[in-house]
């Protein structure tokens, strides 16, 4: 059965260990986060593909940040997760190993804002997998994300995202 | 779970449901998370709180308190008179504290261990509060000429405390605590050396950043005859800028330590026998994180 299914909806690929890295830093302070439970699937055939995470996911370095992060700037009682929903154009062949690069476009939801993001990304089709690979960057401030001016020049005016995500047909 | 997530592809037929399907799938997942933020800090005013520093960070703690608000005009109402405690306190784990300091009252020095027993979790797996254990020993060295026989063992007395938190919502979050307190040596043989108190304490997030706190230290009756000692009752306002924690507080004790503000507390706040005051706490990380807090998904 899920092999009948399998071949109908063969082209959908899904990560539940998808990594995102985020990177704040500057001279004053050294800031960054990775999330490894980070929910992904992508649809090959229809060019479309969500990221889900929780924001409490994030793991810093320093215990003190990351609790900050969470009450004072993301807010992650009020707003849990972090998604993305989008399409991507370029052509990937699913049944050739090798690196294609898409551009992906869709909205970013964070802190309760959604923002239209447009970012080039790779996939690479290896083994059967697919290996989603993309960095952009956001603004806080974009997200209604407000830094307090005593510790503005310790972050990054500019947040580089990182994402990886090592995606299996399901 | 590849089962369910098939039986969702089917009715796949726009991005909203590719989203709604990973939402599903992580709602679907058992996870439970530590309730992190309880308080700020690591005291409410003066009682501790199951808040710590995380293993490898050391918090240095400035505890500062002018004379009594009643002391007149003359002493500008408590402000030429200063007394204060400074501490240190390391996170051997994320667990276990072990805290020192030294007090400008009875120029007492202190030591305490604090190990958090269980920490209270979301989602499944719920945990309703996070339940932290307080031990401490404190030893007092101000010279008493006329009482030579205050050898070391009459100057130490100890407090075992069960601190008992619970984080109702992002703003509310309240902690019990039954206290034990032991003095070696009490004034009068009505005096017992053992007390007993109820502490409990709460605070309001008024912004992200800053709360409302509140904290009163009940020590049962008939337990201090031969001086009239009053319970702790105390306010403050925390405010938080990224590894500093300020805190302006109102408290009748003038004591800092558990000894001298649960069980010897003189002030009243009846006729103005209060103290202004402020905590600050400083956080440094001085070693390497030892447990990612965040990463207990089952």
């Amino acid at each position: 059965m899920a092999l009948t299914f399998g071949v109908s909806y063969g082209q959908q690929y899904f990560s539940r260990t998808g990594t995102v890295s985020f990177f704040a830093s500057t001279p004053l302070e050294d800031i960054k986060a990775d999330n490894n439970q980070v929910y992904v699937v992508i649809d090959v055939e229809k060019k479309q593909l969500a990221f889900s995470s929780l924001l409490k996911g994030f793991i810093f370095p320093k215990e003190l940040m990351q609790e900050h992060f969470n009450e004072n700037y993301v807010e992650s009682d009020k707003y849990p997760k972090a998604t993305f929903m989008g399409t991507f154009s370029g052509d990937v062949n699913i049944h050739k190993e090798g690196s294609y690069v898409i551009q992906v476009k869709g909205q970013l939801a964070l802190h309760n804002v959604a923002k239209t993001v447009e970012v080039p990304a790779t996939l690479e089709v290896k083994g059967g997998a697919l290996v989603a690979v993309a960095q952009f960057m956001v603004k806080p401030e974009d997200f209604q994300i407000t830094i307090p001016s005593v510790v503005r020049n310790k972050i990054a005016k500019e947040v580089t995202i990182k994402v990886n995500a090592n995606c299996i047909a399901k | 779970m590849s089962i369910s997530l098939m039986a969702w592809g089917l009715r796949l037929s726009a991005q909203e449901n590719l989203l709604k399907l990973l939402n599903d799938s992580a709602d679907a997942s058992p996870t439970f998370r530590h309730v992190t933020g309880t308080f700020k800090a690591e005291r409410i005013v003066n009682l501790q709180t199951v808040e710590a520093p995380a293993g490898g960070d050391l918090n240095f703690v400035i505890q500062h308190r002018f004379g009594q608000l009643n002391s007149g005009g003359y002493n500008f109402f408590g402000l030429d008179n200063a007394t204060l405690r400074l501490g240190l306190d390391y996170g051997i784990s994320d667990r276990l504290t072990v805290g020192v300091g030294r007090s400008t009252v009875d120029k007492t020095f202190d030591g305490y261990l604090k190990y958090r027993l269980l920490t209270q979790t979301d989602g499944s797996g719920h945990l309703p509060v996070t339940v932290t254990g307080f031990g401490s020993v404190s030893y007092y060295t101000q010279r008493y000429p006329d009482k030579s026989y205050l050898d070391a063992t009459y100057r130490t007395a100890y407090v075992g405390q069960l601190l008992i938190a619970r984080k109702f919502s992002r703003i509310f979050s309240a902690e019990l605590a039954p206290t034990w307190l032991h003095y070696n040596l009490v004034p009068t043989t009505d005096d017992r050396n053992d007390e007993f108190a109820v502490s409990a304490g709460g605070r309001l997030k008024i912004t992200r950043r800053m709360s409302i706190n509140l904290e009163y230290n009940y020590l049962l009756p008939n337990q201090v005859q031969s001086e009239k000692v009053r319970n702790s009752f105390s306010v403050g306002w925390d405010i938080e800028t990224g590894g500093h924690v300020f805190q302006l507080v109102v408290t009748n004790s003038q004591g800092l330590i558990e000894s001298q503000y649960i069980g010897r507390t003189n002030g009243n706040w009846g006729d103005g026998g209060i103290y202004f005051g402020f905590n600050i706490s400083r956080n440094f990380t001085v070693g390497k994180r030892t447990q990612h807090k965040a990463s207990n998904n089952k």
